[in-house]
């Protein structure tokens, strides 16, 4: 969506043409996952799991998250199995 | 101009309609009483003689889904529903508004369940009525002919570009036939141009329709649906006046009046309701009974501005609703009620429920809603020709 400057600038529907992963969604974060790698297995649970598409992996393997997009919902936390992920509060 | 005069239920009056709009896309999903609607659409698509994409679908949600995205990608569309079918599209007439997305629907009135009925009430069009559709309603076959073309015309409009439905009674017009002129193509291509000018899609183009908006733009997309409502008022008198050059009808505007100038008391009846009170007013002025009728014509956008001219020539206003909001009054009566609050004229105002659910509303149950208005008697709100015994009353 375009900046407006009027409303009546604005378009009349609400088309957006920025694919979704352009757009930031991850604002109303207040807890982030930190990946203890030392404790991680790469059994990539927290990947399959994660609702928003939020961890990735670097070259070696290890799961990443994508800040942008994560929500802070600590699902990936929960799941994990060797308890490899902290919730730590945003700053 | 040549006019073809067909003898037509009220339900292949919305059929010829849709074909003469030369509907591109037309989903549908059955329910009774709106199927012999899409039935006969089915019949001029599978002749050839309406080459249309007919798109049969799981669920009303999923046709008026078809519907929107069709539409936004310039596509004149079609669906028809009734009832359960209506509520199921809930959530789909929002985003359909949102989308500014100009379907024309056909909505069949029938009672909501429970109990179970297949007869007719409003109550399922009225509580679409905060959706952002234009809505209708019809007396008669012919009017639900000429207003579907009407509603295409209108829902095109720049100014516009919203969704309409256009209901009719089930059974008193859905399964009723009735003479009706139908237009010719011709006559019909000169009022409704081939649809134009989509707000959101195009092929090739990656988009998504209506995306996440955060609280800083939400309420000016709202706002922009509002404006367009508000300029639909403006722009259907232009409509109608433009059906009436290439067809000679016209169906009188929002609030069409019958024998309301030297009235004491006036009834705002919709649907076909309205063809059993004009028989009532001429009875009651044939024993001297000084009464008019107001037929309901256009819901949303509410006609605010001829309620109040009608108010400032009769004392005594009477609302018949087909429909009954629980915990406050009648629908069209809410409204009539708001239309007229702060006003200079502030007529004695009353309401009446009746014929919820297929019951009859007779023409001795019109005569008692004016004698009621005319004598001051009654509360508010009265139900007309409740049972208070239902003991002898068998169960079907």
């Amino acid at each position: 969506m375009s900046p407006a400057v009027v409303v009546e600038e604005l378009s009349e529907a609400p088309v957006a043409t920025e694919p979704t992963d352009k757009i930031k969604t991850a604002s109303w974060r207040t807890f982030r996952p930190v990946i203890r790698l030392d404790a991680c297995t790469k059994c990539y649970v927290c990947w399959k799991f994660c609702p928003d598409v939020a961890i990735t992996f670097d070259e070696q393997g290890w799961p990443v998250v994508l800040l942008d997009y994560c929500k802070g919902c600590a699902i990936c936390a929960e799941e994990c199995k060797p308890r490899a992920i902290d919730m730590v509060k945003e700053g | 101009m040549t006019t073809v005069q067909v003898v037509i239920s009220g339900n292949h009056a919305q059929s010829y309609a849709a074909k003469l709009a030369r509907v591109q896309v037309i989903a549908a999903y059955p329910i009774t009483p709106q199927t012999s609607i899409v039935e006969k659409l089915a019949e001029f698509v599978a002749s050839g003689e309406l080459p249309a994409q007919y798109i049969k679908v799981e669920s009303e949600h999923s046709a008026l889904q078809a519907c929107i995205s069709a539409a936004a990608l310039g596509a004149r569309t079609y669906t028809a529903t009734s009832s359960q079918g209506l509520l199921l599209m809930h959530e789909l007439l929002h985003w359909a508004s949102g989308a500014r997305a100009p379907i024309v629907m056909g909505v069949v009135n029938r009672a909501v369940a429970p109990p179970w009925s297949l007869g007719t009430d409003h109550t399922d069009t009225m509580a679409q009525r905060d959706t952002g559709w234009i809505q209708f309603y019809a007396e008669s076959n012919q009017e639900v002919l000429d207003t579907t073309l009407i509603a295409y015309r209108l829902a095109e409009d720049p100014a516009v570009h919203l969704p309409a439905m256009v209901a009719e009674d089930a059974f008193y017009l859905s399964h009723t036939v009735e003479p009706v002129d139908v237009p010719s193509q011709e006559t019909v291509d000169r009022f409704l141009p081939p649809p134009g000018g989509q707000f959101g899609l195009r092929p090739g183009v990656i988009a998504r329709l209506g995306s996440f908006v955060g609280p800083e733009l939400y309420m000016e997309f709202r706002y922009k649906v509002a404006e367009a409502m508000r300029r639909t008022a403006r722009v259907f008198p232009h409509v109608e006046e433009e059906y009436r050059r290439v067809t000679g009808r016209h169906h009188g505007g929002p609030l069409p009046r019958y024998k309301v100038d030297d009235a004491d008391a006036v009834l705002i009846a919709m649907g076909t309701a309205a063809s059993t009170a004009r028989f009532v007013v001429d009875r009651l002025r044939a024993r001297g009974k000084k009464v008019g009728l107001a037929k309901l014509r256009m819901f949303r956008p509410f006609p605010v501005h001829a309620v109040c001219d009608l108010a400032a020539t009769v004392g005594r206003i009477g609302v018949m609703d087909r429909s009954f909001t629980f915990g406050a009054t009648g629908p069209a009566y809410t409204e009539i009620a708001a239309a007229l609050h702060g006003g200079v004229a502030r007529p004695i105002l009353r309401n009446f429920i009746a014929g919820l659910g297929g019951r009859d509303v007779t023409p001795e149950a019109i005569e008692r809603m004016y004698e009621s208005l005319l004598t001051d008697r009654g509360p508010e709100v009265e139900w007309i020709d409740l049972k208070r015994d239902v003991k002898e009353v068998a169960h079907g």
